[in-house]
């Protein structure tokens, strides 16, 4: 059977639409079923479209994809939104707008409650010590107070340099 | 095989397991579908040396090594999961003695652990998942997001990357069809049923999984707790609609256990599927007292032991499925002469 949209090629994907008794058979060739996007829509797709479907940037019938690659493992946004996986862990923080909007999608919270890793929860809580001290640092230099904003500079420094292991304290 | 069945918990004469998995990932490593065999070979030698200390207790196997048939059988007995006998990248796993727990190497994720126990018993199965959890952290350092917490490959893991499921036999929920309502119930509150052998397989002999589907946001305690009160108000409702069928219904709930007990005890050919039915009505005979003389739990043992791959192994050779099913029919006539003594 020749494929109905260019009568060229072989039609290889048969597709039947019956709705309210209507009966509507189409027979194309694999290229012309990848133009139709129309058809997409009907065909049984993988799980993982629905929820890269979640995304807020990716419009209904727009297939518009971000020019974004993980720097780690070279995944692109768009094969991201195939897939419906992640490349590696790199992968969260290179698409982290759009993470956001699909977890929240998937479980209806975007921050995790649960068990933190023991050697992690160090650097957490390093990682938000040096977030107030910058705070306090800007708003020190504002008042012109330069000694405070001498000792939180090296205070920031320190605790830096214990979160990158292996740095001796003010190396 | 199916040790685990040996441990004890609550509730079995509804809850037949409960089964806890996390899903982790190794920082600085693709995850597994992405990445290359030998990096893949990386992953596990990282794993076997956080376990090193373990040697004892775990064995290892690796998934390339294992015929077709062994790889079905551990499938089967709930020990590995259907995507890990799938793998073909350096997929592994280390599995406890007692069975309780598998540590699974390059599925989805890198590290997946999973803790399988008789009954209900979510908090002990936590317990040990954690345990296993906090050991391997000592030596492993897992992808871990300050936000998103644990990082998975797909996000329908992130988070706790925790699934906690329990395994219920429902018959007479099932045959009052109430169970439909019990299930689109589930999915309102963030709870999901499942097939007896996990994602994308079809509920045999009346066993439904009840699991999380929610990862991120909640603690892996409140997951826990209220998987545990749902199950408990589903196990609560099973056994009043048995009483109910007792009470009323007696003489064709009989009927339908003794039929069942004497196709098993007489069927000379017999599918895993029809198998399944008929032991599911023997075992609600055994736990509503129509039937004495059994151990439900031996009923339990013989659903895993006629699927296939266990019933080709049992037999020592490969079989067709006509062969299969009068090699199950045999098994099964033998266990009752035993069972019924």
């Amino acid at each position: 059977m020749l494929c109905q949209s260019c009568n060229k090629n072989n039609a290889t994907i048969h597709f039947t639409k019956i709705i309210n008794g209507n009966i509507e058979e189409t027979h194309l060739c694999d290229s012309c079923a990848k133009k139709k996007n129309d058809f997409d829509l009907d065909f049984p797709f993988p799980f993982q479209k629905i929820f890269t479907g979640l995304i807020g940037s990716v419009q209904e019938g727009q297939q518009e994809f971000k020019n974004i690659t993980c720097p780690k493992c070279g995944l692109t946004y768009k094969k991201f939104l195939e897939a419906g996986r992640f490349g590696c862990d790199k992968c969260y923080e290179a698409f982290e707008e759009d993470v956001e909007s699909l977890v929240k999608g998937i479980h209806g919270h975007t921050e995790h409650k649960g068990k933190i890793p023991a050697g992690a929860s160090n650097k957490i809580q390093h990682k938000k010590a040096i977030d107030s001290l910058r705070k306090e640092l800007e708003e020190s230099i504002v008042k012109e107070d330069f000694e405070r904003a001498a000792f939180l500079r090296d205070e920031i420094k320190r605790l830096s340099c214990n979160i990158s292991q292996g740095c001796d304290e003010y190396d | 095989m199916t040790k685990w069945l040996e441990s004890v918990g609550t509730d079995e004469d509804v809850v037949i397991s409960t089964r806890l998995r996390i899903a982790r990932n190794i920082s600085n490593y693709k995850f597994p579908d992405f990445m290359t065999i030998d990096e893949g070979q990386s992953v596990t030698e990282e794993v076997l040396n956080a376990m090193k200390d373990n040697k004892d207790i775990y064995k290892f196997y690796r998934i390339e090594d294992l015929s077709q048939l062994e790889k079905t059988r551990f499938v089967e007995d709930h020990l590995i999961s259907p995507s890990l006998a799938t793998t073909t990248k350096s997929g592994s796993f280390l599995l406890r003695d007692d069975e309780k727990s598998t540590i699974m190497i390059n599925e989805e994720d890198h590290i997946r652990i999973q803790v399988l126990l008789s009954g209900l018993n979510t908090y002990e199965g936590w317990e040990l998942c954690s345990e296993i959890d906090d050991y391997l952290e000592k030596n492993i350092e897992y992808a871990f997001h300050e936000k998103f917490g644990y990082l998975t490959s797909c996000p329908t893991n992130v988070g706790t990357g925790l699934r906690a499921s329990v395994m219920v036999h429902l018959p007479c929920l099932s045959m009052t069809g109430h169970i439909n309502t019990i299930i689109d119930g589930l999915g309102k509150i963030g709870l999901t049923s499942r097939g007896i052998y996990g994602e994308g397989s079809k509920a045999l002999g009346h066993l439904f999984q009840i699991s999380n589907q929610i990862t991120l946001g909640e603690k892996e305690e409140d997951i826990i707790k209220k998987l545990n009160k749902v199950v408990l108000q589903i196990v609560a409702r099973e056994r009043s609609t048995r009483g109910y069928m007792l009470d009323r219904k007696k003489i064709e709930l009989e009927d339908k256990v003794f039929r069942s007990l004497g196709i098993l005890n007489y069927s000379r050919l017999i599918s895993s599927t029809e198998a399944m039915a008929h032991l599911s009505n023997v075992k609600l005979g055994c736990d509503v007292g129509i039937i004495s003389g059994i151990n439900p739990k031996d009923i339990v043992k013989l659903m895993i032991d006629i699927q296939p791959a266990n019933i080709q192994k049992s037999s020592n050779k490969e079989m067709m499925k006509d062969e299969r099913d009068v090699y199950r029919a045999q098994i099964i006539r033998n266990k009752f002469i035993d069972m019924e003594g």
